[in-house]
């Protein structure tokens, strides 16, 4: 059990350093970042205390935001996509989450990426949404969401295989 | 009053998510508006200690730009130095009783250019007598104004963000108008409302400067030049796009200027 709270613990603080350090500087093509601290949220147990849960996916958003000086964009997505997560693991799982039997490093591939990319998409869409605040600028914030998704989508599927392979 | 509480204890998880969901959107309202965010900004020892310390390291990476740069600035104001008629040495004196503005030097030690709300952050601060409201310029033309400020740090609302507002005029004549960013992209900036008598005086490439008019920035930190301009929507007034002369993607020492009559003219303002 320590040990399970010990690599959750390393991960946030891996994740945001990585995010905020690395992956906000890449600026692809002028504005295009990938946000790749959701595997967070993406890869937290899912027999776990809910309340828990979302309230370090909300302390997660909020330190990004905190080094992005970004309001609460970041919280709000986080804590949206934390507390709908139920939804999209029924949804590309089906019944092996009904037994609440996943574990992120079994489940076959296609399901997992129809997962992180669901999750992923509804993320990004709030975060821009509410970084751009203007209903005018619509066109702007699908674009913006969509790049950024397809770039955090990639970088996330390649952690994931990269660092489960070493537990094997 | 017991179905009250069973309703809470069914419904903890939702209304939990409600309570940080609505946290986060006011402190995103906040940001939006200007000169609001009150508690989440980077202009902290924690933050601000991270960042700096990453910063000690990668300014070694474009040491050479910056240092020439800063070679081209100082061979500017020698230029100007040496070639003003009859200097009287008194100028050459250090020290300063009746100068109307300090400058701080300072170093970005973030840099944001690729959101619509840039926020930048510099390593000086209460300590070294920075406050809010101060302009911020780099040897180039304008960076932004200071917001936020801790013992150490303060973070600057770049010119690149879309609750940003400057006053800034014309070179040649003293049409003046209001710069504002669309978020397009990061070289470009639009001046709005020039008045449309202005007409005869605009050329592409001419110069904009800043108009002194906002007791934040002195009269003339260059701006940019005129890339285009045209007439706005209800034709009265000429929208200009601006080419910065300062390259806001890539920042590192800037100037921090206090206008020392600032008090005196606010109070007048409010009286």
């Amino acid at each position: 059990m320590n040990n399970v709270i010990s690599i959750h613990a390393v991960r946030f603080v891996i994740l945001i350093l990585t995010q905020v350090l690395i992956f906000n500087q890449i600026n692809f093509l002028g504005y295009i970042n990938p946000y790749p601290y959701i595997l967070f949220i993406l890869l937290y147990p899912v027999k776990n205390n809910r309340m828990l849960f979302i309230f370090l996916s909300f302390l997660l958003g909020l330190t990004i935001d905190l080094f992005m000086d970004s309001g609460g964009i970041h919280a709000a997505g986080s804590v949206l996509v934390a507390y709908t997560r139920p939804l999209f693991l029924k949804s590309s799982f089906g019944t092996v989450y009904e037994y609440q039997s996943i574990k992120f490093n079994t489940v076959e591939f296609g399901s997992k990426l129809n997962y992180i990319a669901i999750l992923t998409a509804v993320h990004h869409l709030v975060l821009f949404s509410l970084e751009i605040f203007s209903v005018s600028k619509i066109i702007l914030i699908l674009q913006k969401a969509l790049f950024s998704s397809i770039f955090t989508i990639l970088l996330c599927v390649l952690l994931t295989i990269i660092f489960s392979r070493n537990k094997t | 009053m017991q179905q009250i509480i069973n309703f809470i204890i069914r419904n903890k998880t939702f209304l939990l998510f409600l309570l940080l969901f609505s946290v986060a959107l006011l402190f995103t309202i906040q940001s939006h508006s200007y000169h609001k965010s009150k508690f989440i900004n980077s202009a902290n020892f924690f933050t601000g200690g991270i960042y700096n310390s990453i910063n000690n390291i990668s300014s070694y990476l474009n040491l050479n730009s910056q240092n020439r740069m800063l070679a081209e600035e100082n061979n500017r104001l020698k230029s100007i130095m040496y070639n003003t008629p009859e200097r009287d040495s008194s100028f050459l004196d250090s020290l300063k009783f009746n100068s109307l503005y300090r400058f701080t030097h300072a170093r970005v030690i973030k840099n944001s250019y690729s959101l619509n709300n840039n926020v930048l952050l510099v390593n000086k601060g209460e300590n070294d007598s920075i406050r809010e409201d101060f302009g911020v310029i780099s040897s180039l033309g304008i960076v932004g104004i200071i917001n936020k400020t801790s013992n150490n740090y303060a973070t600057v609302i770049s010119i690149l963000n879309t609750t940003s507002q400057i006053s800034a005029k014309l070179k040649n004549t003293n049409h003046f108008g209001t710069l504002i960013w669309n978020s397009n992209s990061p070289e470009i900036m639009q001046l709005i409302d020039i008045p449309k008598a202005a007409e005869s005086y605009l050329t592409i490439g001419d110069t904009i400067i800043t108009s002194g008019r906002s007791s934040i920035f002195p009269k003339g930190v260059l701006v940019g030049a005129i890339q285009d301009f045209r007439l706005d929507d209800a034709e009265n007034y000429f929208t200009l796009s601006v080419k910065l002369f300062n390259d806001m993607t890539n920042l590192e020492h800037v100037y921090i200027i206090e206008n020392m009559d600032k008090p005196e003219i606010t109070d007048l303002l409010n009286e």
